[in-house]
């Protein structure tokens, strides 16, 4: 179980001459939900985009299932399977929920869509009833749902969730991050998320890293990081940092 | 202004008096606005003094037009939009089951193309017909085209194209030096021209990949430019402004021939007078095959993992690539798709005019096709096609209106008003519908049902 899937080893990028990730070193195992928690402008979805090649990273490496994909264009680095629900969602707003839900299979070219599609609408029953509308007039939760949804229909190895509970209520974040937990028990899947709801996050994971200023500061189990002072001082407890 | 609400009872009378009140008041502002302006001119005399002419009669038209408008106005429209208003907030939650007409448009449309070149003829007679066939017919029917070919690009894509009149160059071009060098017929070179055409569409494609919005439209702005600049000034080939003449005509695939001196004349064949409404009829029909070609492939496509991944683009390029869609090939393909259909409809253009020069393939045009596109909702082939119509038949009826130089003279040319009133339409289209005429998006996957999803729904501008 413990085989590495995702291995991100020193890894700096910069945005023109400002640098965003000093020297970053995370790893993700297969079938893990590791969490990387840190305040505003600390480099998480920075790290998040770099995996993804979108900024690449100026040094350092990043390997996915033993193959260096540090300088592989974004489209490459998602037919590798890892799929992405970006920040901001990113939805396709004028797509109907079903197509929305295509878009995210045409890596297989629909050969499983509907077979997958109905683990979807299981796993988020409000889609299916909002699969002829379009993705704009969704709210905010089931326009994360959808985003997840999307990236579940390319089948990933490695499911990058960036910031799955911004902006919604707390009853909403709690059946996704349920969702999320679903999937790592029942299909094995791979998670790596960013977070700044800590406290859910950490719950939730297997592992968590701290991040301050673009470097790792702390990493550990997530029961670990839930009890440190430190951190719960900064992230948890909040108003004293 | 002390009644501004309808009361039904007292409709009649205090409605009217309103009205009359408010006319009269329309007509006072309008004297006083028009009375320097129209009621009065200066000109220079022979002897470049200054004469004043008085033209009351244009001033009186004027203030009555204004009076007229408002009282008509007060008393009939505003009632009905309101009343209209109330109707449609009543069944806004009902589904309003189509009418035959709605439901069938397009095949009826189609319909009425195809027979309308017979219809002409019997009723102009061969002659009379041209103007019918060729004025109206063609020349809609190569903007539909334009505009359909250039909805690739911007309708579905989303990336905006200031220069396609560029690829309808290089088509038109391809199409008159091939055909003059070399000897080629039409039906050879108009898939040359398209493929000529869908090239350069990848060589503007290529530096222009990580453009967006508007950088990306006045990249493309400057692209059709060049290719205009290159056609007057690359004068060996193209004989610059002089334009190249004498373009040959199509045939009926080599069967029939519509030159006059060819044994195998059309009209000669079947033992009809001699016209030149024959060969306008032809290319009518092929016009129409080409536009309903671009129809079909931009339908089919749509449904396609491409047309898809275009749609998709147009939405979110960020997300398209998480998605491990290579938008580098998905813009290129657009580009070099709608380019291609410019082609095409530019080899069209040099067969049935015969002559083409740069003059043809000026800004103007590009911002004519885009504004069709836009007028008719983007992404939508039945709005663009009422756009088109509206917007080409309706200049070309200006040129019919000569009854207006009873009214304003004998100087008044309809026809110099064309951008005046293109330019209102635009204005009062994008006012009432922001989205175009058909502001909708039919979705192109169903998992139970067909279900029209409305823009009403979706924020304005996000599109």
């Amino acid at each position: 179980m413990s085989e590495t899937l995702l291995k991100v080893h020193a890894v700096e990028t910069y945005y023109g001459n400002i640098r965003a990730l000093a020297g970053v070193d995370v790893e993700v195992n297969r079938g893990e939900i590791v969490s990387l928690i840190g305040a505003n402008g600390a480099g998480k979805s920075t790290l998040m985009m770099t995996i993804c090649g979108s900024p690449q990273a100026r040094t350092g490496t990043v390997t996915f299932d033993g193959q260096d994909i540090t300088r592989l264009p974004t489209h490459e680095i998602a037919r590798l399977r890892i799929a992405q629900s970006p920040e901001g969602r990113r939805i396709f707003p004028r797509m109907t929920v079903y197509e929305n839900l295509q878009m995210g299979a045409s890596l297989d070219k629909l050969k499983y869509f509907d077979e997958d599609v109905e683990k979807i609408f299981t796993l988020f029953p409000r889609l299916k009833e909002r699969q002829a509308q379009r993705g704009g007039t969704l709210s905010g939760g089931e326009q994360q749902m959808l985003s997840i949804g999307r990236a579940l229909m390319a089948r990933p190895k490695l499911l990058l969730l960036d910031e799955p509970s911004l902006g919604l209520a707390p009853l909403i974040v709690k059946q996704i991050f349920d969702a999320i937990k679903v999937l790592n028990k029942e299909q094995g899947l791979t998670v790596f998320l960013v977070e700044q709801n800590a406290f859910a996050a950490l719950k939730l994971s297997d592992r968590g890293y701290v991040m301050v200023n673009g470097r790792v500061t702390m990493s550990g189990s997530g029961k670990e990081l839930l009890a440190n002072p430190e951190v719960r001082a900064a992230y948890l407890e909040g108003g004293r940092h | 202004m002390a009644t501004t609400t309808y009361s039904k009872e007292s409709a009649g009378g205090s409605l009217t008096a309103r009205a009359l009140r408010e006319g009269f008041f329309a007509g006072l502002v309008a004297f006083g606005l028009f009375f320097l302006f129209v009621g009065l001119e200066t000109t220079q005399n022979i002897r470049n003094e200054l004469v004043l002419n008085q033209r009351w009669g244009l001033l009186a038209i004027f203030v009555a037009v204004a009076a007229a408008g408002r009282f008509l106005g007060v008393l009939y429209v505003q009632p009905w939009l309101a009343a209209r208003k109330t109707a449609k907030a009543a069944v806004a939650d009902k589904d309003v089951p189509e009418t035959f007409l709605a439901r069938n448009f397009s095949k009826l449309a189609i319909l009425a193309l195809v027979l309308m070149p017979p219809v002409a003829v019997a009723l102009f007679g061969v002659q009379g017909s041209l103007k019918w066939v060729d004025n109206f017919g063609i020349q809609i029917l190569i903007y539909v085209m334009l505009a359909w070919g250039l909805n690739i690009v911007v309708g579905l894509a989303g990336l905006l194209d200031l220069g396609y009149v560029a690829f309808y160059a290089v088509g038109a071009y391809s199409y008159a030096l091939l055909s003059q060098h070399f000897g080629f017929s039409f039906w050879i070179l108009l898939p040359l021209a398209g493929i000529l055409a869908a090239f350069w569409g990848m060589i503007l494609g290529f530096p222009v990949l990580r453009l967006k919005g508007d950088y990306l439209a006045i990249v493309t702005l400057a692209f059709g430019e060049i290719i205009r600049l290159v056609l007057i000034n690359w004068t060996e080939v193209t004989k610059g402004t002089f334009g190249i003449s004498g373009i040959p005509k199509a045939s009926v695939f080599g069967i029939w021939s519509f030159d006059v001196g060819a044994a195998n004349n059309f009209a000669k064949v079947f033992e009809l007078p001699m016209s030149s409404a024959y060969y306008k009829i032809f290319l009518f029909y092929v016009i129409l095959a080409l536009a309903l070609l671009t129809a079909y492939v931009t339908i089919r496509l749509r449904r396609m993992p491409i047309g898809r991944a275009w749609e998709a683009l147009r939405e979110d390029e960020i997300a398209c690539r998480s998605l491990g869609i290579n938008t580098v090939t998905t813009k290129l393909t657009a580009f070099a798709t709608g380019a291609m259909f410019g082609g095409f409809a530019g080899s069209f253009f040099a067969v049935r005019q015969g002559f083409v020069s740069p003059e043809s393939f000026v800004f103007l045009e590009s911002a004519i096709i885009l504004a069709i596109v836009v007028l008719g909702g983007m992404g939508s082939l039945v709005g663009i096609a009422v756009a088109a119509t509206v917007m080409v038949g309706g200049t070309e009826l200006l040129r019919e209106m000569t009854f207006l130089k009873a009214i304003f003279g004998p100087d008044f040319t309809p026809e110099l008003y064309r951008m005046l009133i293109f330019g209102l339409a635009m204005v009062v289209v994008m006012v009432w519908k922001p989205r175009g005429f058909v502001g909708s998006r039919e979705p192109t996957a169903f998992l139970h049902e067909r279900k029209a999803v409305s823009g009403s729904f979706t924020k304005e501008g996000h599109g």
